[in-house]
């Protein structure tokens, strides 16, 4: 692990993210100061595509560590996602062994004997050698902690989120056959949700909550800028523009941040100096991802190109 | 500022934040992190903290806005204070308009809040205002009937009996002055008039919300008053919010069950038998199947309004859902409430069945006729209506066969038992063939019946 760099404010988290590629908000940048300091795991909400993956990416990434990912699904369980037993090594052991125990055993004259002797060995299938750690128990036995990225995890089931709690305030986990595991470093904890599901509120209670929403018109440009380095100034007022007001529609899924991206790349590959509407109508699938939202928006093009270029010269 | 801290936690619970003691701990420990001399640093920490959701941060947020901004005395204000105001203000006294003092006598033998208002230190008599708030434990304020006390009891704390007194002397040695002061105690009692009423915001919501909401949890649904079906709404959804929380996540739990034996031995046939892998049985269990028939006549109208916003709100819990609403007959509505938002929908259910008079005999063979088939064995059939069917035959035959078809037949009425079979009410025929039936006039007899329904498919 490189040097762990301790974020001493919170200007030095913006600026140490910015490096990274990643601009965040002042709300994003006090979040992972605080839960630096207080040592808490942030919870993430917000649509998809403002950025809440990329966040803990850049996290790991500022900080060189390394990072462990945790995608939450339905039926998700303690063997996918703390630790399991090598079942078939314990089993292919014992096999091997056999000859062994006989002759361990050998000595014993009664049955008692022999179980008294076998006590002696008793633990030895269920020892760390036969433990295979998933991504929460690696994530506590990193040496030089980690960014622990649980993602989407309103989509894991209710019972996982309690199987969750013990890691998150105390950042440890119990394994019954070896007793606790503590964190050699408190790992940096990302949790995000989607808001499929109300979380248990003992889970929120153990977290910041952050809510990341769509960007103001400077900051997506500044993140444009920073991810597209190819556009240019004009276009890119346009376009965050332009996406500005099309998040103003009543749609089934806003454009965010992460199509504004794939826009800009587009535009860049088709050489666009500015926005025209015929340009916008071949490439407004790569905005909106429903034929309806599609359909709905396609009319408003002009208007919303005419307003985007007004606001621009004000701006 | 651990003691504002403190006072705001109580605010933050006041506008609905759930504020616990190890989230307090927790935020106290952020603001020690981040110190407090950056407001909007201040603020963002609070939220990340305190808040656990979009609304509640919204929520928070305003409540942080209006806990720091005091109330700021006006410009033609003179300050009061109490005690622990300094003593200094040995200053010509000056009346409502600033600094317009010109005259020299000297405030001698003033009480300490005369002094106060005629130096017009607006800072001070802030800051004295401010403690004797406190004195007065304003965070106690819950009614708005209680505001009157409390100002009362601020103003006494700062010492208004002396200022009285002085007053009294100062009426005949000095009127003019005794004229300054009266003016300046005006606006002092403006003043905590106030930081009542802000007191008043920031602590007493959650208690009126509570008040209110028990209230209108215990009203009669059908005579509820036009300006309170919004609230009515509001309160409905809590309501399915909360039965959503309760019965959405047993089922899951419980539905792995024992070791199946028969599949993990076929499963494992490569290995020789050796359960390498194993298969687990899953419990069986029905999911709720809920067929509505509301009554949309006359006065259960509204019930029924309330009734089926609760049922379609219950998406997680149940899905299958299919509602039909008669008068004098009978139409489905399922897909009028899926599409539509609920004031929508009401109307234009009300506009094809609703208001006539009721015929439940012509309803049930409208019934029977198209829809016996969306029965089986699994389905809860609920009747909402008040069975009064103006004296026409009322098919009890077919309620029978529905019964017969069903898993349980519940019927819900609004009126009172004691109404139950007076006048045209066939419920005593009707309930012979019911699993159960319970009065359900309130939104709390309105949540308890759909609970114990939902309830018997956990």
């Amino acid at each position: 692990m490189a040097d762990q760099k301790a974020s001493t404010s919170i200007e030095a988290v913006e600026s140490g993210l910015a490096a990274q590629g990643y601009i965040a908000s002042r709300q994003i940048a006090t979040a992972v100061y605080l839960s630096q300091q207080i040592e808490k795991p942030i919870l993430v909400e917000g649509p998809a595509g403002v950025g809440k993956t990329e966040l803990a990416k850049a996290i790991a990434a500022w900080r060189g560590m390394k990072m462990i990912r945790l995608q939450c699904y339905e039926g998700l369980d303690e063997a996918k996602a703390l630790y399991e037993w090598k079942y078939a090594k314990q089993l292919l052991y014992t096999q091997i062994l056999k000859d062994k125990l006989g002759e361990v055993l050998g000595g014993a004259q009664t049955l008692h004997a022999a179980l008294d002797q076998l006590h002696d060995f008793g633990d030895v299938f269920f020892s760390k050698e036969f433990v295979e750690p998933r991504p929460l128990l690696q994530a506590l036995e990193q040496p030089g902690g980690c960014v622990l990225l649980i993602d989407e995890i309103d989509k894991s089931d209710a019972e996982f989120e309690s199987l969750l709690l013990e890691i998150l305030s105390d950042f440890q986990v119990t394994i019954p056959e070896l007793g606790t595991v503590s964190a050699i470093t408190p790992p940096t904890v990302i949790l995000t949700s989607n808001s499929e599901r109300d979380l248990g509120d003992a889970l929120k209670r153990r977290c910041l909550h952050l809510h990341i929403g769509f960007p103001e018109q400077r900051l997506e440009e500044r993140i444009v800028e920073s991810r597209v380095p190819g556009i240019s100034q004009t276009l890119r007022r346009q376009m965050v523009g332009f996406i500005h007001e099309i998040r103003s529609l009543d749609l089934k899924k806003l454009p965010s941040v992460s199509e504004t991206i794939d826009w800009a790349r587009v535009l860049v590959l088709l050489q666009a100096s500015e926005l025209d509407t015929e340009i916008v109508k071949d490439t407004l699938n790569v905005l909106l991802k429903y034929e309806t939202d599609i359909e709905a928006a396609a009319p408003q093009v002009t208007t919303f190109i005419a307003k985007a270029a007004r606001s621009n010269v004000f701006g | 500022m651990r003691e504002n801290l403190h006072r705001f936690f109580r605010a933050a619970r006041g506008v609905g934040v759930h504020v616990s003691p190890a989230e307090s701990i927790d935020a106290m420990r952020a603001v020690a992190q981040v110190g407090v001399s950056d407001r909007a640093v201040l603020r963002d920490a609070l939220l990340l903290t305190l808040a656990k959701s979009q609304d509640e941060k919204l929520a928070l947020g305003d409540c942080f806005d209006l806990f720091f901004s005091q109330p700021e005395p006006r410009q033609d204000q003179p300050e009061a204070n109490n005690d622990d105001a300094p003593q200094d203000a040995d200053r010509p006294p000056s009346s409502g308009a600033p600094s317009d003092a010109g005259e020299g006598q000297s405030p001698e033998g003033l009480g300490p809040l005369a002094q106060m208002l005629l130096s017009q230190d607006r800072n001070t008599i802030a800051a004295a205002i401010a403690s004797a708030s406190g004195a007065a434990s304003l965070s106690d304020i819950r009614y708005s009937t209680q505001r009157g006390i409390f100002s009362s009891r601020i103003l006494d704390a700062m010492g208004l009996q002396r200022l009285r007194d002085d007053l009294d002397g100062l009426t005949t040695t000095n009127p003019a002055q005794a004229e300054r002061l009266r003016a300046a105690l005006d606006a002092l009692r403006e003043a905590v008039r106030d930081t009542v009423s802000q007191g008043l915001a920031l602590y007493a919501r959650e208690e009126a919300e509570n008040l209110r909401n028990e209230i209108l949890r215990n009203a009669p649904l059908a005579r509820i008053e036009r300006r309170q079906v919004t609230e009515m709404r509001a309160l409905i959804r809590q309501i399915a919010r909360r039965l959503r929380e309760r019965y959405s996540k047993p089922r899951k739990r419980q539905r792995r069950g024992h070791l199946d034996v028969r599949r993990t031995l076929r499963r494992n046939a490569a290995w020789g038998g050796v359960p390498f892998l194993t298969a687990w049985k899953r419990k069986h269990r029905d999911r709720p199947k809920i067929v509505a028939l509301c009554d949309v006549s006359g006065s259960v109208a509204q019930v029924s309004d309330f009734f089926l916003l609760l049922i379609h709100s219950l998406h997680e819990v149940v899905d299958d859902v299919r509602s039909f609403a008669f008068s004098s007959h009978l139409i489905e509505v399922s897909e009028i409430l899926e599409s539509k938002s609920p004031e929508e929908a009401m109307s234009e259910i009300m506009s094809n069945v609703g208001f006539g008079s009721s015929d439940y005999g012509s309803s049930l063979v409208d019934f029977e006729k198209e829809f016996m088939s969306t029965l089986t064995p699994q389905t809860t059939v609920i009747v909402l209506g008040d069975a009064r069917s103006n004296n026409l035959d009322p098919r009890a035959d077919i309620l029978r066969r529905i019964s017969d078809r069903s898993k349980r037949l519940v019927w819900l009425n609004p009126e009172g038992r004691l109404a139950w079979g007076f006048g045209d009410s066939e419920m005593p025929r009707y309930a012979t063939f019911c699993t159960v039936v319970r009065q359900c006039a309130t939104a709390h007899q309105l949540e308890r019946a759909v609970s114990d329904i939902v309830a018997t498919y956990q």
